[in-house]
Order: structure tokens, then C-alpha cells, then sequence
């Protein structure tokens, strides 16, 4: 019987099974940022344990709230950026190097195919387009892959989702993980993977990959995981190019971890896309999403490009294709937030960040920032935000505000007439 | 650090209660558990339900629906009901990364069928419903006045070995 890609990365990192079904794994990497490790620094130091397994595998960085805001923020950068002194870990990003964490680790080159990842954080699920299997943990979790190394999984069932056609024009990644999470529901992949396969995946570019990947937790997956292929060897060869001959040699190796044709999966779906539209979220839950036509008209107070879901450079782009020679609307608000220092200066090169400033955006410094309602762009009661990111629950980019999810084409299109708008009828 | 499982129970009759609603981003930037202990639920709207009210204050266990805890990792979820003392949530299914967060800290996270919740939340109009959790025979009992109903609950080997060690730190500096 064939084995899937998660299945294989499984078998290669299992350290033990202390009981039937549940798997301890060895980890390749685990991922810290300063709000969920400083409360296991601090349960490490209080049980007289504060180690580190590996400091090369470790990386850390300061990304939601940066600079810090306030005494207690800046508390929490300092107890990750004292730890990483204290203990040698080299990666470790501060104030002018830093950025939002599942767009910098893998512009770092960190992620490879077959690795097993883990932090403290739900978007890491973003970090199996490289074809690892990466998931979001508690802190406890965290602490324990900081001292000792591993994670303990009950192995989880794949779910094959194959996006099949060819997405029309002004139609992203973005617009397809909101459809699919639509179809399945926000509990549609509990405690599953979700494999995303098909032509529309195969020809996506690592970032498009990267925003699939990082919604697999808005239906519950605990990682997105696509196949790795040339375009993951021509994302990675700067990285990799000292371990292999040629990219086809390194493409032979990764695709050892490829899914056999024979591996089992729970669940198969098709969706074809090829006539799929630009989609939005309506009301708190990831899965309440309608074509944005059906919303077009309503009202928006503030457009917030930018987060681990689409601040990558394509996405600026994206959106400054609309903006250009554009003013936004003046009954809007609108903050641009490229999510690391690398994307942020290849904006200003390309001169996508004149056109973000000149159409009357904020452009802010790399982080998370509004994403979590935490600085850079909190909302206040009753305001609508229209927004690139990943999460509509209520209240989460300020106490009674509301988030609508879109493509950053459809936020820059939003941002222009100050009403929800679909890019396509710009 | 032996955890008392069990007490009066909160019903939280909706599905995919979030970590935002438990605990809010804004205070993520606390770095004790005490310290998030007044901010419980303090988002979520929900009929019946005041985040500043007695019943809160009163509850040892959580009794709500599907896919429970969905959202963020933040383990400050848990924490939020722990440093309330409520060790125990009893619900239909959970979301992946917060009934491990539960179990790794020697928490209960209890799932029952749809139709023994029911019941459960059927003793309301009796009175108070109060849960006494049996962990070695994986039952849950549920009293109010004078009715009760005793439920079996499924538990893998795992997660009791969690709850039994303390949580996962304890278990996985013993073994590894
Ligand atoms: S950008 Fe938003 S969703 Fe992504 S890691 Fe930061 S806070 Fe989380």
C-alpha cells in the first residue's frame, strides 16, 4: 500500500509511540515568536530546565508587535531576544531584520521538503508548500520541542484536494482557499492534512502556495502540504546549491517525498476553478464566504493589506497594479504592511511603494500588527475593515469591529471606490 | 499539581467557539497565567451568557458543542479556564490544536456524542447541573435536581497518561 507525503515524513521522524496511534517525531525545525515563547522561557526557567535542544534548528523572531508598543510588549520581546542570546541561537530576528514569521523563515530558506516543523502558532501550517509537515502548537508543545526536540501527533488522515481548471483573471490563491474553505467547512478538515494537488497548484508560485497552505487551519487542518517540484527547487536553490549538482538532481531527491499513486486517502475533492470568481467573507466565521459581488456596495471603514496570508511581493504587486495612478477613497483608511524587510525593499525597487503612498496608503513596517488586533491599525467599535489576512472572528482587529477577507485585489479595488468592489470591475 | 476534574457546569450552547472568544489577542501580552484570569470569555456574545456573571465564577466545567476552541494556538485558552479552575470542558468535538493544549497541560477535553450532550443539556430545567468526572472509568456523571445521567466517554491511552503525569512536560522530560 502507497503512502502519502505526510505519511512518509511521518515514518522518517518517528522517535516513538508510547501508546498505539500516538506519535512522538523528531523535529527538523521549531519556530518561535515573542508571544507564545516567552510564557515557556519562563516555564522553563521556573523548572530549572532552561535549555535549548538544537539552537541551529531553533528560530526566533520578534513579529506581532513590532517595535513594541508598551512596557509589557516590549517585556516580551526582551525575554525571547535575552533567550536567544543567552542561548546562541544565531536566527534570530529584532527590530530592522525582523518580519511577519510565515513570510520570513521561508524567504530565509529554513523550510525543506520532507522537514518537520512546529510553533506556536496556527498559521504554521503555511510552511507545507514546501512539502513539510508543519502545524501550529500550544506553548506546552513548544516548550517541550525546545528542550527535547520532538511533538507528539496523533497521525493524521489526508484529505486530497485537487484544484483542477485554471484560474481565471483577477482570481487568486487567495479567492481559492476561501472557496474551498466555504465548501468544507470551518471543521472540514479537523485533525486531517490537507494535500492540495491539481494544475492549478502545480503551476502557483511558492507564494500562492504559501496563502493556500496558510488557511488549511480556517477548516481546521492541522498542515496544508502541496508536493515539492521546480518551482519549490527554483524557490529553494539559493539555499540549496552547495548539496546538489543541479536542480534536477535536487528534484529527484525531493520527490522522494512525493505521495505513491497508490496512497490512501480519507477523502478525494475535486473543484474545478476555472469559472471561480473573487471571494470574500461575510459575518465571523472563515467559511461564511459569497462571490464579492454579492457583497459589493457595503460599506468599509479601513483596507489592511499585508499579514502572513498575502504581504508577500506578488500580493503587493497584485495590488498596486489596481492602484496605480489611483487615490483611494477618502472615506477609507488604508495601511499597507509588506511582511518582511526583503519584500519590503524589492516594493520600493519596483516602485510599488511610490504607487501604495501616492493612492494615499500607510505603509507600515513589517508585522503582523492590525492582523490581531494589536497595533498598526485597530479598529474601533462597529468599524469594517476589508483585509488580506486569514481571520474574520469577531472582534479580532479590535473589540466590535468586523473583518471581511479578501485577495489584495480585491482590498485595492475596495480601497479605490471606498465600498466593497470586485477588482474585476475596476 | 493533581487537577480536580469536575463541579458545576457552564453551558455554552454554540459550535465552533473560538480562542478569540475565550481570550482575546489583547491580552497576549501577559506573561503569567493569573494575570489573564478576569479577561474569561470576555468576547463572547451569546444569549444567556455574561462574561462578569456568577455563573462563570461558580463553573468547574465547560459544556458546550462542535469543533470547540477553533482559531489561534494560544495556549492562554486553556490557561484562561485553568486559572479559573476549570480543569474539565465536555463537548461534542474540539479543534485539533486546543484539546492537545487541554491534555498537555493535565487538562480534561471530553468529547461526547451529540446525542449524550443532549441529555446533558436537557437536565437544565431540573436545576444546576453539576459533573462528576470518573477518569479511570471514563464516565461522566451529570446531576440536577435529583435527575442524573451517567456517560461513557472515549479517552485514548495517551491523553490519560497526560492527565495522569501532569501534563506533557512532565511526561516527555521522563521519557525523552
Ligand atoms: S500575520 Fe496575523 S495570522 Fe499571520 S502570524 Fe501574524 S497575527 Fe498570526
Amino acid at each position: 500500500m502507497g503512502k502519502t507525503i505526510a505519511e512518509k515524513i511521518f515514518d522518517a521522524h518517528l522517535r516513538d509511540e508510547p501508546f498505539p496511534g500516538a506519535k512522538v517525531l523528531n523535529l527538523d525545525r521549531v519556530l518561535c515568536h515573542e508571544i507564545t515563547t516567552p510564557v515557556a522561557i519562563a516555564d522553563l526557567e521556573v523548572r530549572g530546565k532552561d535549555r535549548v535542544f538544537d539552537p541551529s534548528k531553533i528560530k526566533a523572531v520578534v513579529d506581532h508587535v513590532t517595535p513594541s508598543k508598551d512596557s509589557k510588549t516590549a517585556l516580551q520581546a526582551k525575554m525571547l531576544r535575552d533567550w536567544a542570546r543567552r542561548h546562541a541561537i544565531k536566527d534570530f530576528f529584532d527590530v530592522g531584520h525582523n518580519g511577519v514569521c510565515h513570510a520570513l523563515f521561508p524567504e530565509k530558506g529554513y523550510i525543506r521538503p520532507g522537514f518537520t516543523v512546529i510553533m506556536g502558532d496556527s498559521h504554521t501550517c503555511t510552511h507545507g508548500a514546501f512539502g513539510a509537515f508543519a502545524a501550529g502548537v500550544g506553548t506546552t508543545d513548544l516548550e517541550v520541542g525546545i528542550l527535547k526536540g520532538v511533538c507528539a501527533f496523533r497521525e493524521p488522515a489526508t484529505i486530497r484536494i485537487n484544484l483542477n481548471g485554471q484560474l481565471p483573471a483577477q482570481v487568486y490563491a487567495k479567492d481559492a482557499i476561501l472557496y474551498v474553505i466555504g465548501q468544507i467547512g470551518v471543521n472540514g478538515a479537523t485533525d486531517r492534512v490537507i494535500e492540495f494537488r491539481g494544475p492549478i497548484v502545480e503551476s502557483m508560485s511558492m507564494e500562492s502556495r504559501m496563502t493556500l497552505c496558510n488557511m488549511a487551519i480556517e477548516a481546521g487542518g492541522t498542515s496544508g502540504i502541496c508536493l515539492p517540484d521546480m518551482t519549490t527547487v527554483d524557490y529553494l536553490w539559493p539555499f540549496i546549491q552547495s548539496d546538489y549538482a543541479n536542480k534536477e538532481a535536487a528534484l529527484a531527491d525531493y520527490k522522494k517525498w512525493w505521495s505513491d499513486a497508490d496512497a490512501k486517502y480519507e477523502k478525494v475533492l475535486d473543484f474545478d476553478l476555472s469559472r471561480l470568481e473573487p471571494m470574500i467573507t461575510y459575518n465571523y466565521k472563515p467559511d461564511c464566504v459569497k462571490p464579492v459581488r454579492e457583497l459589493a456596495g457595503a460599506k468599509v471603514d479601513q483596507i489592511y493589506i499585508g499579514t502572513c496570508t498575502n504581504g508577500r511581493i506578488e500580493d503587493l504587486r497584485e495590488a498596486a497594479a489596481i492602484l496605480k495612478g489611483k487615490q483611494i477613497s477618502e472615506n477609507v483608511r488604508g495601511i499597507v504592511s509588506p511582511a518582511t524587510p526583503k519584500i519590503y525593499q524589492e516594493a520600493l525597487k519596483e516602485g510599488i511603494i511610490e504607487i501604495f503612498m501616492a493612492a494615499g496608503f500607510c505603509v507600515t513596517n513589517p508585522t503582523c500588527g492590525a492582523c490581531l488586533g494589536m497595533s498598526n491599525g485597530v479598529l474601533a467599535e462597529g468599524e469594517v475593515c476589508a483585509s488580506t489576512s486569514n481571520r474574520n472572528f469577531q472582534g479580532r482587529m479590535g473589540k466590535g469591529g468586523m473583518v471581511h477577507l479578501m485577495s489584495p485585489a480585491t482590498a485595492a479595488a475596495t480601497a479605490i471606490t471606498g465600498v466593497i468592489t470586485d477588482p474585476r470591475d475596476i | 499539581m493533581k487537577k480536580v476534574f469536575g463541579g458545576a457546569a457552564l453551558f455554552l450552547d454554540r459550535s465552533d467557539i473560538n480562542t478569540d472568544e475565550i481570550i482575546p489577542a489583547k491580552y497576549l501580552t501577559e506573561v503569567t497565567k493569573e494575570a489573564l484570569k478576569p479577561y474569561c470569555l470576555e468576547d463572547l456574545k451569546l444569549d444567556g451568557f455574561d462574561p462578569k456573571g456568577e455563573k462563570l465564577k461558580a463553573a468547574r466545567v465547560v459544556i458546550s458543542r462542535a469543533n470547540f476552541g477553533c482559531g489561534s494556538s494560544r495556549e492562554h485558552a486553556p490557561w484562561v479556564f485553568e486559572v479559573n479552575d476549570i480543569h474539565t470542558i465536555i463537548a461534542e468535538s474540539y479543534a485539533r490544536i486546543f484539546r492537545q493544549n487541554m491534555f498537555n497541560g493535565g487538562m480534561l477535553a471530553i468529547e461526547l456524542p451529540k446525542a449524550d450532550l443532549d441529555r446533558i443539556f436537557a437536565l437544565q430545567s431540573a436545576g444546576t447541573v453539576s459533573i462528576a468526572v470518573d477518569l479511570p472509568q471514563q464516565k461522566v456523571m451529570a446531576s440536577a435536581g435529583g435527575k442524573s445521567e451517567t456517560l461513557h466517554f472515549e479517552i485514548s491511552q495517551f491523553d490519560k497518561a497526560l492527565v495522569e503525569a501532569g501534563g506533557w512536560v512532565e511526561f516527555a522530560d521522563a521519557r525523552y
